[in-house]
């Protein structure tokens, strides 16, 4: 005869009474496979209830530039592991029409695995209480004003403000 | 996998706690495992993410992610954060009597 053993319940911890954490993102690359990693980790990091910022800076600007944020490209050039994927040698590359059709290719390859598109995806996070930040310096540079960027920024930082809010944050540079 | 009692059901669980099997869990459940975790009372709003996510792993198989319960489920992602607060992926899933999302968003 068999019996069955009962343990005592068993409650996943959810880390509610944990010390609380912080993570910033450093987006400086304003292409779409250059976009994507920052927005999905950051996400994941939302959903785990940690504190989340993005600070947007040089080429990162086009993600919220709102003439861009739609419209980030992938360009195969350089890149080794898509000429492989593609059959395709390096030269071609360059050609006009392959960096759309590598971009929408990679567009579709997004839609599939049901990950939304960048400006759809940055709404997600701030629903989520992501704090998103453009750089001063940046801003200056590009001639950018805050009517020009995503109603989702948060607001304009000099490096030196981001760096005191992010205080005990793990931070990534992409 | 353990077994375990939970309102005195004897059901299934993974090492962490999260039911294994869909068919053990039935709604008298969900009050006991939201009190678990310091959701209680279970209101009307709590429900129909419980629901949602009910009836999307019975067609997909898979436990809906945020991003999913907002888009197809159309329950904001804010709302999710108030009802499940801190962990909301985590958290309704376990309510739910269903497997942590495996989904990155």
């Amino acid at each position: 005869m068999t019996t069955t053993e009962t343990s005592p319940t068993i409650v996943p911890d959810f880390g509610d009474d944990a010390e609380p954490r912080k993570i910033a993102f450093v987006c400086s690359k304003g292409t779409l496979d250059m976009a994507y990693p920052a927005l999905i980790m950051a996400s994941g990091a939302l959903e785990q209830g940690v504190e989340t910022h993005i600070f947007f800076t040089f080429w990162g600007m086009d993600m919220i530039n709102k003439k861009t944020t739609g419209d980030l490209k992938f360009t195969p050039v350089g890149n080794t592991t898509a000429t492989r994927q593609a059959h395709m040698p390096m030269i071609f590359t360059a050609f006009p029409g392959v960096a759309s059709i590598a971009t929408s290719q990679m567009k579709k390859q997004m839609e599939a695995l049901e990950i939304p598109d960048v400006p759809s995806f940055l709404s997600h996070l701030t629903d989520m209480g992501c704090h998103l930040w453009a750089c001063k310096m940046s801003v200056d540079m590009f001639g950018l004003t805050e009517d020009d960027m995503i109603d989702e920024l948060e607001g304009v930082l000099n490096v030196g403000d981001f760096i005191e809010i992010i205080a005990g944050a793990q931070t990534m540079f992409i | 996998m353990p077994i375990t009692m939970i309102a005195d059901h004897e059901v299934h669980v993974d090492d962490e706690g999260f039911m294994t099997e869909y068919d053990e869990w039935d709604e008298t459940l969900a009050d006991t495992l939201a009190s678990n975790i310091g959701i209680s009372p279970l209101t009307e709003d709590h429900w129909k993410v419980i629901r949602f996510l009910r009836s999307d792993f019975a067609e997909k198989g898979e436990t809906a992610t945020l991003r999913r319960v907002s888009t197809v489920g159309e329950i904001s992602t804010k709302e999710l954060f108030t009802l499940f607060p801190k962990k909301p992926a985590r958290k309704m899933a376990y309510v739910s009597g269903l497997p942590k999302p495996a989904g990155c968003i």
